[in-house]
């Protein structure tokens, strides 16, 4: 009798797991919408105790990747999706990406709290991160060899630098790629000629550059990146295989509520309306 | 062995018992699953060979792979910006994919030398203290301690290596990059040290008393004994260790990936940050859809770090032989 009893147990055990499945929402990809991603998924689980959201980040190419090898539900992505992700998800589930917007962020450069550097123009972050500018002397600061971090390939962090700073150009060959958006802040506080890029909620001891255009520098401070005024702002995205249904429509919908849109501001980002 | 030779199977059978028989029968069941547990081990190896090959064959199946990702692209220089000189650049993630190898196999090499040249002489010299001149106590402290070092989950030594050996080179020696190939080599070194301990102890403490004993009745002092006499007699073993050290060293991820700043630059210096085969795959695995060029590329990596650690163990099982022939030669 006793070994029925724990045999029967250890069978409810093992379906558990199954069971709690069902409700599960996997999300998945960005570094940078990761600790947004996971606020507004605390946030709804609070309101919804039937449905499990699981967040993980990764990085924007992360979370594409795994929407396409069918992964995860939900992909974060701080990029638009590229022509040839949509591509690889119409040959494997036939349809389009479906784009949401999600919150606005700021990309901004950060560079050590004791560099006398304020501003710089795009032309000559441009310069830095394509490996024609290599001393700061060059950009009227201090002598010194410039230390160049990036992010790892799979970032959309990464993506979006590449297309709006760099044009499309290769990143300089002794550009650090370090993981994740925190690891480059933390690089750069460490690094006293150090020079690095991320969302700007992460910028926490470090100092973070503006952008000079004609005589204005213009701050990455909230109202310039709502209003599009900061030239390096950009939107961030959820990704899904087809229209939302179900409980990730409604995680959706309370994400793109007034109250979702308030934790993201929160957070350190911007709301999209 | 002979009696079995001389009498057949068929004469012994009635003169056992059936509870011999049994035994019998249970002992050759043992041997059986012992030699398929064996073999399985082997069959995971091929099989893991096969798995990885096959999905890096993409590379020369695909018309796109084929293109994107040519042997010559991979080991020869190329254009990388217009009107700039041509170079090794590892950039596959571009309009143009960059794939060149050499400045991972590079960064490999460099990461690995730098541990190696710490670990090997810090390994051997502990262990032939810890052999030789230790006190029994305090080789019974040394021993188990330094044994516990290659249970540190490499994950913890490369946050050693990115916090406190980063910052305090930086300090001492001015470097212009924090994390650098002399960074992650001095982790790595960490990691290794204590393979080559054991090893290089456990092939020091085999070597015969008689040895010691006829060196030391010979007048030479235990110094001489251990430097001349216990220590080549040990050096196969000594060899193995620095092997397989070597293969951890390559092979190797977590702490690289954490500590080396993982820029593909091709240089000679230390002091320049640099990437690693082992890091290439770790950092962009996750990007990749499978089947693409990049997913393959990475799965390339995989079977050259497969390639070289074959190698390395050939070339050290030849070089083992010759030094073991050597020694019984001169004892003859």
């Amino acid at each position: 009798m006793k070994t029925l009893i724990a045999s029967l147990a250890t069978v409810l055990l093992l379906l558990l797991p199954g069971a709690a499945r069902a409700g599960t929402v996997t999300v998945k990809g960005s570094d940078t919408l990761v600790i947004l991603g996971q606020r507004w998924a605390e946030e709804f689980m609070k309101k919804n105790a039937t449905v499990k959201l699981q967040v993980t980040g990764g990085g924007s190419g992360v979370g594409l990747a795994a929407l396409v090898n069918g992964t995860t539900e939900i992909a974060m992505s701080s990029r638009p999706i590229k022509d040839a992700e949509n591509a690889q998800l119409r040959a494997r589930h036939k349809a389009n990406a479906t784009q949401l917007a999600v919150a606005k962020d700021g990309v901004t450069f950060y560079v050590s709290e004791s560099n006398p550097l304020g501003a710089l123009t795009e032309q000559q972050l441009r310069d830095i991160y394509l490996g024609d500018v290599t001393n700061w002397k060059q950009v009227g600061g201090p002598d010194a060899p410039i230390v160049v971090y990036s992010r790892e390939n799979s970032s959309g962090t990464y993506v979006f630098v590449k297309d709006h700073v760099l044009k499309g150009e290769d990143y300089t060959a002794s550009a650090q790629t370090l993981p994740g958006t925190a690891a480059v802040v933390n690089a750069v506080a460490k690094e006293k000629n150090g020079i690095g890029y991320g969302g700007a909620a992460y910028a926490k001891g470090v100092k973070e550059l503006k952008v000079l255009q004609g005589k204005e520098a213009i701050a990455p401070s909230a109202e310039n990146i709502k209003s599009g005024k900061y030239p390096l702002s950009r939107e961030l995205y959820f990704y899904l295989r087809a229209a939302p249904t179900g409980d990730a429509k409604a995680f959706l919908d309370y994400v793109l509520s007034p109250e979702g849109q308030a934790l993201a501001t929160q957070v350190g980002y911007f709301p999209v309306k | 062995m002979q009696g079995q030779g001389f009498v057949g199977p068929a004469a012994v059978a009635p003169r056992l018992s059936s509870a011999a028989r049994r035994r019998q029968l249970r002992e050759k069941a043992i041997a059986g699953v012992i030699t398929a547990m064996a073999f399985t081990g082997i069959a995971a190896l091929v099989l893991i060979l096969v798995f990885v090959a096959r999905e890096a064959l993409t590379l020369f199946l695909d018309a796109e792979a084929r293109h994107e990702a040519s042997p010559s692209k991979m080991f020869l220089p190329q254009v990388v910006r217009a009107g700039k000189p041509t170079a090794f650049v590892w950039q596959p993630v571009s309009s143009v994919p960059k794939v060149s190898m050499i400045p991972l196999f590079i960064g490999t090499l460099k990461t690995t030398m730098v541990s190696m040249l710490v670990a090997v002489p810090l390994g051997v010299a502990g262990a032939l203290f810890a052999a030789e001149f230790a006190p029994r106590r305090l080789r019974e402290v040394l021993k188990p301690t330094i044994e516990m070092l290659a249970g540190i989950p490499s994950v913890v030594l490369g946050f050693v290596a990115l916090m406190v050996f980063a910052s305090f080179l930086q300090d001492t020696l001015g470097l212009g990059s924090r994390l650098n190939a002399l960074v992650a080599g001095l982790g790595l070194s960490l990691a290794i040290v204590p393979v080559i301990f054991t090893v290089s102890e456990d092939a020091l403490t085999a070597v015969p008393r008689s040895y010691r004993e006829a060196s030391l009745a010979l007048g030479a002092t235990p110094w001489e004994t251990a430097w001349k006499v216990v220590l080549p007699a040990a050096a196969p073993g000594i060899l193995a260790a620095c092997v397989l050290g070597f293969g951890r060293a390559i092979g190797e991820t977590m702490i690289v990936l954490m500590a080396s700043g993982n820029a593909a630059i091709v240089s000679a210096s230390l002091t320049d940050s640099v990437r690693t085969l082992s890091a290439t795959i770790a950092a962009e695995m996750g990007e990749v859809v499978s089947g693409s060029p990049h997913y393959a590329l990475l799965f390339f990596i995989g079977v050259e770090l497969f390639f070289f650690t074959f190698l390395i163990n050939m070339v050290a099982s030849t070089w083992t032989r010759r030094v073991l022939k050597r020694l019984s030669g001169a004892g003859a």
